[in-house]
């Protein structure tokens, strides 16, 4: 029986979602955990065994809480903004490959120009939090939304430039067709410049710490996201950390060899080695926030333009050079 | 001609004049950016998958966001600016006549053109389903286009979009916004230091 295939995209699609919010809601638990431990306390362990309840608890109450709009707000982007936010970190998931087997790349829709489509979609998330400061009518969320649009466009090039790195070492522009490429070397040894410049871009294109001036608490009080309560607010949070799992999830595949077990092991499933590298980068993330204090505007500016930007260029020319010379 | 050019096609006529008619500028922002997706799409349904990967990136990434930021930052909190009577009625009529020129001769020159012809791999008869490797309008196609048989109208591209970032430069001048500001935190800290040795005494 063959089933058509908007039925077997509808059912992945419902599939991944489902994973996508449950990761969430324990990426977020674990972030608390985590964060819990490194400062000497606890974390949350009220609710259910060892705290686990905790991600359900807190979805109850945002979804019970009052939603509230300012008065100066615009009434149709306020409304509209956590939307586009949390749809755009969703909608990376339809093209993000998970593993392979021999029938086939496990992924919602195998695409050709996958890295450029995920710059894309990841660029469209901007326009959530830009207008989701603006349409506050409020001052500190306006300074907040000002702020990350102008750090993500500043971060995003460099990104961009730091992923055409590897894009010319692998010869596609494919997502599957770059982990096939890792076979023998991942490419976080042969574009190392690439892979620290992607890294730091990435937590600066998600807006964590230390580069979270988007929502500087003793600056902007929440940033751009100040003036959303109840579940408004709730799907920022969501896009924020869905956010945070696609740029691990994109690392991982781009310069950890996805699936590919180290050193060509294959006793566990690739599926398991790619979580494992994805869990490893949202540790990371995690081990970042309590480790470092937060930059200042203007040295974030200097830094990805001054800095990054001239080295994701210098290591674009570097490899493309060196690919064209060994042919 | 299918759900596929119909849908993208209404929103895109739908959204520009949304852009045009919008009482607030960030209204136009987003009507254009409503713009772009419907085009992206018109792209994707003709096979041409890294025109519309580029068309989100760089209009809706980066061009669209820069108004934003503009708009945003300059008309928060300001009602729409009134252009005093309403001179859209009076343009119409013109706007209506020279629309229709330019759109008949585009498609006029569309419709009789044979003086370029694509070369051999770009016939429409190699085309396959967007995303697949090596077809009309794939990335790797698209480029190979782009450096043999286009290379002199990219570089010369190039040049322009080179110049304007060289103008935009000496318009902006080195580090001029922030030389007031900077003498004047050098004379706070002086005064500081001052302050500091006088209690030291």
């Amino acid at each position: 029986m063959t089933l058509p295939l908007w039925f077997i995209v509808l059912i992945k699609s419902a599939v991944l979602l489902f994973v996508v919010v449950t990761s969430f809601a324990y990426a977020m638990l674990a972030e608390r955990k985590v964060m819990g431990w490194m400062q000497l306390r606890p974390g949350p362990n009220r609710v259910g065994p060892w705290g686990l309840l905790q991600p359900a608890a807190d979805a109850v109450k945002l979804m019970l809480k009052e939603d509230l709009a300012p008065r100066t707000a615009d009434p149709l982007l306020y409304r509209l903004a956590p939307f586009i936010s949390l749809l755009t970190a969703f909608s990376v998931y339809a093209i993000i490959p998970f593993g392979s087997s021999s029938s086939g790349i496990w992924a919602i829709g195998n695409v050709n120009a996958g890295v450029l489509l995920l710059l894309a979609i990841t660029s469209i998330g901007i326009y959530g939090v830009s207008l989701g400061g603006w349409a506050s009518g409020s001052k500190y969320p306006l300074l907040g939304s000002v702020r990350s649009t102008a750090q993500m466009i500043s971060y995003e090039l460099a990104m961009g430039l730091s992923l055409v790195g590897v894009l010319i070492v692998a010869g596609t522009t494919s997502l599957a067709g770059i982990v096939e490429a890792q076979k023998n070397l991942w490419f976080f040894i042969p574009q190392f410049v690439a892979f620290l410049v992607y890294v730091i871009t990435a937590v600066a294109e998600t807006n964590r710490a230390p580069f979270d001036l988007v929502e500087a608490e003793t600056e902007l009080v929440a940033g751009f996201h100040t003036e959303y309560s109840g579940l408004r607010f709730g799907l920022f949070f969501i896009a924020e950390y869905v956010n945070m799992l696609t740029v691990s999830c994109i690392a991982s595949l781009l310069f950890l060899g996805g699936w590919i077990g180290p050193f060509g092991w294959t006793w566990l499933p690739g599926i398991v080695w790619f979580l494992l590298k994805v869990g490893f980068f949202m540790f990371f993330y995690i081990w970042l926030r309590t480790t470092l204090p937060r930059f200042r505007y203007d040295r974030l500016m200097a830094f990805g333009w001054k800095v990054l930007l001239p080295v994701a260029t210098l290591n674009l020319l570097v490899t493309a050079a060196v690919v064209a010379l060994r042919g | 001609m299918s759900a596929l050019f119909w849908i993208p096609a209404v929103v895109l006529v739908a959204s520009a004049l949304w852009t045009i008619t919008a009482s607030k500028p960030v209204y136009s922002v987003v009507a254009l950016l409503v713009n772009f997706f419907a085009l992206a799409v018109l792209f994707l349904s003709l096979s041409a998958e890294f025109l519309a990967m580029i068309q989100l990136i760089v209009y809706s990434g980066a061009i669209l966001v820069l108004f934003l930021f503009v708009i945003a930052l300059l008309s928060s909190g300001v009602a729409p600016i009134s252009l005093g009577p309403n001179r859209l009625p009076r343009l119409t009529a013109p706007a209506v006549v020279v629309v229709l020129i330019v759109f008949g001769l585009v498609t006029a020159g569309v419709l009789s053109s044979h003086a370029t012809p694509l070369p051999p791999s770009h016939s429409l008869a190699s085309a396959g389903p967007a995303g697949t490797a090596n077809v009309f309008g794939s990335v790797s196609d698209f480029g190979k286009a782009l450096f043999t048989v286009y290379l002199l109208p990219f570089e010369i591209t190039a040049l322009v979009l080179m110049v304007a970032v060289i103008g935009v430069i000496m318009l902006a001048g080195d580090e001029a916004p922030y030389v007031a500001t900077r003498a004047r935190a050098e004379e706070v800290r002086k005064e500081m230091r001052e302050a500091i040795a006088r209690e030291g005494d």
